[in-house]
Parts: structure tokens; sequence; C-alpha cells
């Protein structure tokens, strides 16, 4: 269980990024965190993945305070991030420093074979597509089994048609282990099909401004009146979530998270 | 050098160097450097021809066939091998403290800002004296004998190896650091993972250029008093009315210059396969 009790970050440079910020996420759920630019998506996520210190409050995994990377924890990055001087399966074995040669091929070839990149495994990274690139990072970021993956806006460089082939691609690798996803999105289908819960927040400070719970089964229907209705939902928070005068919707969350589930 | 990019199963997957494409990258080669040689070679031919119709007697611009002849006798003498020997000498001694001391200096002053500040405006007002300026002080430090050359040449090659260090260290992508840091690998093995290979590039270049410079300042070193070296074939061409001798020298200092350079190219080259593609394109057709 990931237990965030209010966060906030305040950059060096005085810009107060999140305030506030408190969910617990159980293992195995995927939230989606959706909100305008500048509302301290990425600044929640990087502290998260401890990449970043969080200025006030903690955030726990099971117990563990989180102020540096975790092992538990895996990120995957807007940008795929691999590395030019390592062949694909030697990009997707990074993470494996640790584990006897055997055991790591093993491995890398799996996990290069689920992303559909098994015949991609000796070539550079220059040489793969931008969508190719970042199922190799998804792969490299599964292939430790972390409990926790974060994403930040990992398709949002894609075209329409390679993001929803590898939004299915995510929930098939997801149902293997079912680590516990968080989702950074701009995109309200990405959040409606992928999450369990998606999380709304506010700019000025970054804060959660709504959590809109998705009962939809899977795999979603995109086309089905419930998936229109609940895309409607979230829109229709999101534009209130930029309105000052709307105040936060929060309290509800805060005395009774686990009402949802 | 050791295999500082790749621990040995991330060797295991590296792609294979041969390629379908790589027969007609040998031929445009061939013809690329055939195209190069064209012009050098016609005018030597064109020069030699002139000589020979007597048009001119050759000789304050020897034709390429009385530079070979001389070339072929110092070498039969024993006299070149013993000039190339010491200047080669000379250059490798230069050439190996002024890469040490530049990558040293150069890493420290581009992995912590505070030693940069401290550093690098004092190595760049040094940086802007005309190393011939050094050599009187250098001969009064060091005398006139090995020495002296030695330090001229360090200098010479330390400033590009820092200034080339140093900027590829700042370069280094941050995202690409910062996926070294989420997969929490150590400071010894983020520099060796992520920093060594991302800065490997530029430090070839720059040991490529700090080597361009190294045989400049032995030039000027041994110009300025020496009883050996290619650069008193030089002098002692000039001294005596023997311009045959001193092109010669400079075919000299040519051929090494180049075998050196490409020396340093070919045994870079296992560790830059990854980037190929990017050298290809600017080399351009
Ligand atoms: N390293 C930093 N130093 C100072 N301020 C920062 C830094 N990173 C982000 N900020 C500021 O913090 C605020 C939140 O930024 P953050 O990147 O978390 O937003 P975001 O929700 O991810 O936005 P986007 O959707 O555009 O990616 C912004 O006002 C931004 O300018
Ligand atoms: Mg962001």
């Amino acid at each position: 269980m990931l237990v965030l009790d209010q966060v906030g970050k305040t950059y060096p440079n005085g810009v107060n990024a999140l305030e506030r910020f408190s969910a617990t996420i159980n293992r195995g759920e995927i939230v989606a965190v959706i909100g305008g630019s500048g509302c301290g998506k990425s600044t929640l996520l990087r502290a998260i993945a401890g990449l970043d210190r969080a200025s006030r409050g903690s955030i726990t995994l099971d117990g563990d305070l989180i102020t540096a990377p975790h092992g538990k924890i895996g990120i995957i990055f807007q940008e795929p991030r691999l590395l030019p001087w390592l062949s694909v399966a030697d990009n997707v074995a990074f993470g494996l420093a640790g584990l006897p040669k055997r055991e790591r091929a093993g491995r890398v070839a799996r996990a290069l074979d689920r992303v559909g990149l098994a015949d991609k495994a000796r070539v550079w990274p220059r040489e793969l597509s931008g969508g190719q690139a970042q199922r190799v990072a998804i792969a490299r970021a599964l292939v430790p089994q972390p409990e926790v993956l974060l994403l930040d806006e990992p398709f949002s460089a894609l075209d329409a048609f390679t993001r929803s082939d590898l939004q299915d691609h995510l929930l098939d690798l997801w149902a293997d282990a079912r680590p516990t996803l968080i989702l950074v999105t701009h995109d309200v289908d990405e959040a409606v099909v992928l999450a369990d819960r998606i999380v709304v927040m506010r700019p000025r400070p970054g804060r959660l401004f709504e959590e809109i719970p998705v009962f939809l089964s899977r795999p979603r229907d995109r086309t089905s009146a419930l998936f229109e209705d609940l895309k409607r939902r979230v829109l229709t928070s999101l534009d209130q979530s930029l309105d000052r005068d709307i105040p936060d919707r929060r309290e509800k969350s805060v005395s009774g998270e686990a009402m949802w589930w | 050098m050791t295999v500082p990019t790749m621990t040995a199963v991330e060797m295991s997957f590296a792609p294979s160097a041969e390629s379908p494409r790589t027969t007609g990258r040998r031929t445009r080669r061939l013809v690329n450097v055939a195209l190069g040689l064209a012009l050098p070679v016609v005018l030597g031919a064109a020069w030699e021809w002139v000589v020979h119709a007597g048009w001119s007697d050759g000789r304050l611009v020897p034709p390429p066939s009385v530079i070979f002849a001389t070339l072929w006798d110092l070498a039969r003498s024993g006299e070149l091998w013993v000039h190339t020997r010491a200047t080669v000498l000379r250059v490798a001694a230069g050439f190996a403290l002024g890469v040490a001391a530049g990558t040293a200096v150069g890493a420290v002053a581009g992995y912590s800002g505070l030693s940069r500040r401290i550093l690098d405006p004092t190595l760049q007002a040094l940086r802007s004296i005309p190393s011939i300026a050094w050599v009187p002080l250098f001969i009064l430090w060091f005398g006139i004998f090995e020495e002296s050359k030695v330090a001229l040449i360090a200098v010479g090659v330390f400033f590009p190896v820092y200034l080339g260090v140093m900027g590829a260290i700042l370069g280094v992508d941050r995202k690409i650091v910062e996926v070294g840091r989420a997969f929490r690998l150590s400071g010894p093995a983020l520099v060796r993972r992520i920093l060594l290979p991302a800065v490997l590039p530029s430090y070839i270049v720059s040991l490529r250029s700090g080597l361009g410079l190294g045989w400049m300042f032995v030039v000027a070193a041994e110009l300025l008093g020496a009883s050996e070296g290619l650069g008193y074939l030089l002098i002692d061409g000039q001294q005596l009315g023997k311009p045959a001798q001193i092109v010669a020298a400079i075919v000299a200092f040519a051929v090494i210059g180049k075998v050196t350079d490409w020396l340093i190219e070919v045994a870079a080259a296992p560790f830059l396969r990854w980037q190929d593609a990017y050298g290809q394109q600017a080399g351009g057709a």
C-alpha cells in the first residue's frame, strides 16, 4: 500500500508546486492523475519515485518512508530515455545488474517478447521508432518486477493509433504481475480506459481537486455510453478545477478514502 | 584501454558488426579515397613533368621524384629512423602527460561546480597565452633538452583534453543520468555505466585534437633547438639549402600525424559503434 500523507513541495525558486496532497493507493490499483499544465503532476510523481524529495508530508510504501529511489518503485518517463550505447536487450537488462547472467538473459528475452520486440533485441536504440522505443522503456521498467510503476505521460509523444495500442499493451503487461500503476496523463480517454480511479488536480498551488472512481469492467469499450459518461464527468471536473471560484472537493475523500471499493 | 562502457553480459547482446550495408560502404569509401588523392597526384605529376621538360629547374620546389629519393636516402642511412623516433618519443611523452593531466583536471572541473569555479577562470586565462610564449620559461625551468620540449607538447595537449572532458561531463544529458538514479546506481556505478560511455565520444574527439596540437608543438619545440628529430631535419634543410629534405620531413610529419590519428580512431571504434550512423552522416556523400 502506498500512502501519501499531506505531501507538499516548494522548489528552491519559491514555486509552491504541490500542497497537502493525500491519498492511499492499494496494491494493484491503477490510478490516473490528470490536470492542467503546471498543477504539480510531475512533481508528485518524482516525489513518489524518490527522484526529488518532498518538502512536507511523507510518502510511504508498505511502511518504508520514500526519500530516495526505492527498489520496488519503477518509473517510465515521457521520453523513452534509452541508453544509446546499449543494445535494446542491454537496455532492458539495465536494472538487473545483480542477477546471474542466465536468469538475466531469460528475463530480458521474455520481457522483449511480451512487448512484441523479440526481434529487436540486438538492435541499437536509434534504430527504433518512437513507439518501439517506448515499449523498450516499458520492458526495462517492468523487468525488475516493481510493485509500483510510475508513468509520466508515457504516451503523449506518440500518435493516437500507437498510443491506444500501447495502452492495451500496458494493461496486458499489468495483468501479469498486477503492480500498482500511477499514470500522469493529459488524455481523458487514456485515463478512463486505464484507471480504477482518476485523480483530478488543480494548479497554484498544485493540489488534489477531485477523485473519480471508475467502475467499468475491463476490457473497456471506448465507444460505450458509460465510457462517454465518465469522460464527460472527468472533463467537467477538469473544467471546474481551473475555476478559482469552485472550492476543492477533497473533504469527502480525506475522511473516507476506502469508500469507493 | 579496458572496456569501460559495457559489462561482459552487456557485451553479449551487442549488435553484430557485419551488416549488409558494410560492403556498399566499403566501395564508397574507396571512391572517396580516390577522389581525395586525385588533386595532389595530378599536381605532383604536373610539376614532375614541368621540371622534366626543363621549364623549371625545380631547385626551390623539388619535384616528387626528388623528394621520394631524398626520403629513401634518409631511410637507408638510418637517419630517418633516428629523427622520427626522437620526435615520436617526445610527442608520446608529452601526449601522455597532457592527456593524464587534462583528463584528471577536466573530470574534476566537470564533476564539481565548486572546483570548476575555482579552476576554470585561471585555466582559461592560461589557455589564451600563445603557447610558444612558454618556451623561454620552460627552457629556464627544464633546460634545453628533452624536458622543456615535452613540457611544451604537454601544455599543447592539455587544453583541448581539459576542455573536451569538462564540456562532455557538463553536456551529459541529465535525463539519462536520472535513469541511473531511478535504477539506484551507486556513485561509482553511475560513473561507469552512465557517465563514462556518455562522455566517450567527445573524449575521443578531444584526444584527437590534443594529438594534433601535440604534433604542432613538437615542430615548434624542435625548431627552437634540437640535435635530432624531424623538426631538426627541417632546420638543417633550411640552413644547408636542401629544400628536398625539408619537404621530405614535412611528408614524414604528415604521414605519422595521420597514422597516429588513425590509431586513436581505430582503437576507439569498437566503443563508438552505437553512433556509427551519426559519423556516417557527418562524413556525408
Ligand atoms: N525543477 C523545478 N524547479 C522549479 N520549479 C519547478 C521545477 N519543476 C517544476 N516546477 C514548477 O512547479 C510547478 C508544477 O510543475 P510540474 O512539472 O509538476 O507540473 P505538471 O503538472 O507536470 O505540468 P505538465 O502537465 O505541463 O507536465 C510549475 O509551476 C513549474 O513551473
Ligand atoms: Mg509534467
